[in-house]
């Protein structure tokens, strides 16, 4: 227990932004956690102060601290309407970076973030191995969502239902791209982030197809880390900073106009986290990421903003299509408009606003991997606006959302299907 | 521990996952949004029933266990940090159903923890009106409201909770059931006990049920914005527009300090130079919301506006009202620390007041920016300070004090909304008399002979005669 001082002394950089809390108690509105358990050590107000009495030592437990914290699915919304401003989300990040590296990440997370993560070709090979195999493990749901669980799996992946896994990876099929611009035009990094490259495999295709459509040469590399996300929501400062090497390595020898990503936390994690993180490389990485930072757009916006596609007048025989809002996108980038655009520029679809459409769905990233039974009973409420809203198909822009949203209708047997609004607009052209 | 025994037997009442014992889960309900020193309380039981609701004050009671009822802990005077080590806390926040909305009668029927906001939404879904709006409304209990006889925005017209509570039913401190009030807009059967805990601070017992008014909502409503280059005339047309016989629903001000540093972060190009703005808006029937917006734009450059601006829609309504809804979040920005006061006078004396906290801020070198309703004298002073520096808390502590004793003086009260608590029970003699903490002190050992509920709080149960 000696570097129990060290501990502490780390926690005490973030006090500034700590006592910025008023405590005025705001935040339980908005905090799906707090709305699924009504607990005060598992909102903002109660998590903050809980690493307040760490950093002071009025308490001794960094585990106690550590397992609240980790009861957070770093959604932002907490930090998107507090009235004191207080960059909520930082304290979390860095408070739980610390707070591990006192008590050392679990190997299983280790395992995940410093060796699966980092090293793409480990991780693709290993789904590679676990696709032909899946029919093996997993059994068919019948239904709608045409989701899959997997009794044999149970100790590792609780009873989610997901989407089949796809036989090949994205990157196999289409391997590496680099296409010379055309006459003048447009060229995007295009970055799937694991979840496209791997999991949504069409809706990634779908992207590729709208990008080709529109003229915007793009350049795709197989070798492509995690944006990083997972590991630094985990507390893995250093994974992250393991993926950032080598994505910087890739992204620095190439010209381009804009990143784009299909995935809400991959875009908020280049733009926001990046800089941040490459600060502990060093300079030069700094300057880089911070540079391409302000060229980092979700595809959404770089559809509607950038090529200026637009809604149309919905057909007669439209079927009713809704949007859930990805905390990332909304409450981190302030994307809320552009998605709900595409979704209308596609007339077979006629588009219908939820209840609560920013109200997190419940994932919350490795949230889930933890706390299944807490996810599903937030994916709920997120279920049951969904369906009140009678819509034939829901939207999200964010594929972490899109498994959620299979899983927690498919769990109740819902006929309505989940697709990325890429996936919609795709099908016009 | 000492309680192990204790917290088994809570287990087995309500269920473990409704105990919090742990020492991470205790330390969160060690504080509430005064800013005031925290104390960990023994354990925390949350309650799902009315009926188990009950029972745990009867254990309570006969423990002998001192018990702090807490809402969604948004109180500004410490009413929900526990007394002593040994309190239990008492959540409300699983009796949160709203029992009944009667459109026939006009009430509806709610359990202590229903968030206000939520009330004020089913109630909108049935085409009624809730109007009590403070500012915390989105996550305060009904319960805390009542405890607190919250206020809000709407007070000038609409009144305050007190003004639509029918009827409550709550436990004693030995867990005796107690109703007062009905479902009729008259009832005198009894003493007005409903009334009695109305602002009672969870000292004299605990909510379990409430039966609130509703009103039929207005048909229409405008907003305008007056700016003014001194507090005076701000100050008169406010009077002036009353003695025109128009009550107001929102009748709000903003002061200079709070108008630069408003703009400062938003830019949304305030008059940096006046020294108050007024925000107001009337609302009722669409010919009448006419003629009272006709009147009260009469009035505003009769005594002196320097510039009147009129919302014409729905979208230019909410940007004039942006300044005051940003007038909290930005002063809380400004330092570390804000403590949030309420000192209200009678509207008349609002110009005094005011210049009496510019003289207290520059005389104890304290940073004070202060909106409020000044259609009810209501003022929101706010110190915007570092409490872990002590030599400056120090100043803000005396000229909070200071400015108490003006407010005294001028015939106003302590707090207008934000209640007593521990944070301002030292001022309450100096407002009222020795013989009423005296009367409030035999009151409640007669109602509460072994010194339970809350006992510090309000006048502390446990001081002399
Ligand atoms: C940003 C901010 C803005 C605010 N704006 C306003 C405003 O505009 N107007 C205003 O009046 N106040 C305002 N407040 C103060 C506060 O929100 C109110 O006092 C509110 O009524 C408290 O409700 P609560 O549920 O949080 O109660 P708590 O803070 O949980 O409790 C308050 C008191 O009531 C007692 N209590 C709670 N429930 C019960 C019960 N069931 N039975 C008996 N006693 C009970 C508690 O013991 C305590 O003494 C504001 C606070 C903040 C932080
Ligand atoms: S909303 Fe912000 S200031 Fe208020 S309690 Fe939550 S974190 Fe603190
Ligand atoms: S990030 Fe989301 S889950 Fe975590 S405390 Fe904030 S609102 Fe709650």
């Amino acid at each position: 227990m000696a570097d129990l001082k060290a501990l502490v002394s780390r926690l005490m950089t973030l006090e500034d932004r700590i006592i910025a809390c008023m405590r005025c108690g705001n935040c339980q509105a908005v905090c799906p956690m707090f709305g699924a358990t009504h607990m005060e050590a598992d909102v903002a107000r109660g998590k903050l102060a809980l690493v307040d009495d760490l950093a002071h030592e009025l308490i001794r437990d960094p585990q106690a601290v550590a397992d609240k914290l980790g009861r957070c699915l770093l959604c932002g919304s907490c930090q998107a309407g507090c009235p004191s401003g207080v960059k909520i989300m930082d304290v979390f990040m860095e408070a739980r970076e610390i707070v591990y590296s006192y008590l050392g990440l679990g190997p299983v997370k280790k395992a995940i973030f410093r060796v699966m993560l980092a090293k793409p070709w480990l991780f693709n090979i290993s789904m590679r191995v676990g696709s032909p195999a899946s029919h093996l493990l997993f059994r068919k749901n019948k239904t709608a969502q045409n989701t899959v669980s997997s009794p044999l799996l149970r100790p590792l992946i609780g009873d989610r239902h997901l989407r089949s896994l796809p036989v090949r990876p994205l990157h196999a099929i289409v391997g590496a791209l680099n296409e010379p611009r055309v006459s003048g035009g447009l060229k995007v990094v295009f970055f799937p982030g694991c979840m496209g490259d791997k999991y949504y495999v069409n809706m990634a295709l779908a992207c590729l197809k709208v990008l080709k459509h529109h003229q915007v040469a793009v350049f795709m590399s197989p070798d492509f880390a995690c944006c990083g996300i997972p590991a630094v929501s985990s507390g893995d400062g250093q994974g992250m900073v393991d993926e950032l090497r080598k994505n910087l390595d890739i992204l620095s020898k190439v010209d381009f106009d804009y990143i784009v990503t299909p995935c809400g936390s991959c875009t908020s994690t280049i733009k926001e986290l990046w800089p941040k993180y490459a600060a502990r490389i060093d300079d030069a990485a700094m300057h880089i990421s911070k540079a391409l930072s302000k060229k980092t757009m979700d595809i959404t916006q770089f559809l509607v903003d950038v090529l200026g596609v637009h809604g149309v007048e919905p057909r007669d025989n439209a079927i009713s299509i809704t949007y859930h809002d990805s905390c990332h996108l909304r409450k981190g980038l302030g994307v809320s408009s552009q998605p709900r655009e595409l979704l209308k520029a596609n007339s077979g679809y006629r588009f219908v606003e939820m209840k609560e459409a920013d109200r997190c769905c419940g994932c919350g990233g490795s949230f889930t991997l933890y706390h299944y039974d807490l996810s599903r009973a937030i994916g709920q409420r997120k279920r049951d606006n969904v369906v009140a809203s009678k819509a034939q198909v829901v939207a999200a822009a964010c594929p972490a959302c899109m498994m959620q949203l299979e899983d927690v209708l498919s769990h109740n047997k819902d006929d309505v299907t989940v697709k990325h609004p890429v996936e919609v607009y795709a099908e016009t052209l | 521990m000492a309680n192990s025994a204790l917290i088994k037997e809570f287990e087995e009442m309500l269920g473990k996952e409704n105990v919090f014992s742990s020492e991470a889960d205790r330390r969160t309900y060690a504080y509430d949004a005064a800013v005031l020193n925290p104390v960990v309380p023994a354990f925390v039981i949350r309650p799902t029933t009315t009926e188990q609701l009950g029972k745990c004050v009867v254990k309570l009671y006969n423990e002998g266990i001192p018990m702090t009822v807490r809402g969604a802990g948004t109180n500004l005077s410490g009413g929900t940090i526990p007394d002593t080590s040994d309190t239990v806390v008492i959540l409300t926040c699983a009796l949160n159903r709203i029992l009944e909305i009667n459109t026939n009668d006009l009430y509806a029927v709610v359990e202590p923890g229903v968030v206000t906001a939520d009330l004020a939404a089913a109630v909108a879904a049935k085409g009624l009106f809730y109007p009590p709006d403070p500012g915390s409304m989105s996550v305060s209990s009904i319960g805390g409201n009542i405890a607190e006889n919250a206020g809000g925005l709407r007070g000038l017209k609409y009144g305050v909770t007190k003004d639509y509570v029918m009827g409550v039913e709550f436990f004693d401190s030995t867990g005796g059931w107690v109703r007062s009030g009905s479902r009729t807009v008259k009832c005198v059967t009894g003493y007005n006990l409903a009334g009695m805990l109305i602002q009672s601070e969870g000292t004299l017992g605990v909510i379990s049920q409430a039966v609130m008014k509703l009103v039929p909502p207005p048909s229409a409503s405008r907003a305008c914005l007056a700016e003014f280059d001194d507090m005076q005339k701000a100050a008169e047309a406010v009077a002036g527009i009353i003695a025109e016989h128009i009550l107001p629903c929102t009748l709000e001000f903003l002061d200079n300090n709070t108008i630069v540093k408003v703009d400062d972060f938003t830019h949304i190009g305030l008059p940096r130079n006046a020294a108050a703005i007024l925000l107001i808006e009337v609302d009722g029937h669409p010919a009448q919301v006419a003629d009272d917006a006709a009147a009260v734009e009469r009035v505003l450059k009769a005594c002196g506006a320097t510039a009147v601006h009129v919302a014409k829609d729905a979208a230019e309504k909410t940007q004039l009202w942006e300044a005051r809804r940003q007038a909290l979040p930005v002063l809380a920005r400004v330092k570390p620390t804000t403590v949030l006061e309420d000192a209200t006078v009678p509207r008349s004396q609002i110009p005094a007041m005011m210049q009496a906290i510019t003289d207290i801020s520059k005389k104890y070198r304290v940073d004070v920016g202060t909106f409020g309703h000044a259609g009810d004298g209501n003022l929101h002073p706010t110190f915007l300070c570092d409490k872990r520096d002590k030599e400056e808390y120090a100043r803000v502590e005396a000229a909070i004090d200071e400015m108490f004793d003006v407010a005294i003086k001028l015939h106003g009260t302590l707090s207008g909304e934000h209640g007593i608590g521990t944070a301002k029970a030292k001022w309450m003699e100096k407002e009222t008399s020795r013989g009423t903490i005296l009367f409030s002190r035999r009151l409640r050992k007669a109602l509460d002979p072994k010194g339970l509920l809350n006992p510090t709080k309000l006048v502390g149960i446990l001081g002399g005669e």
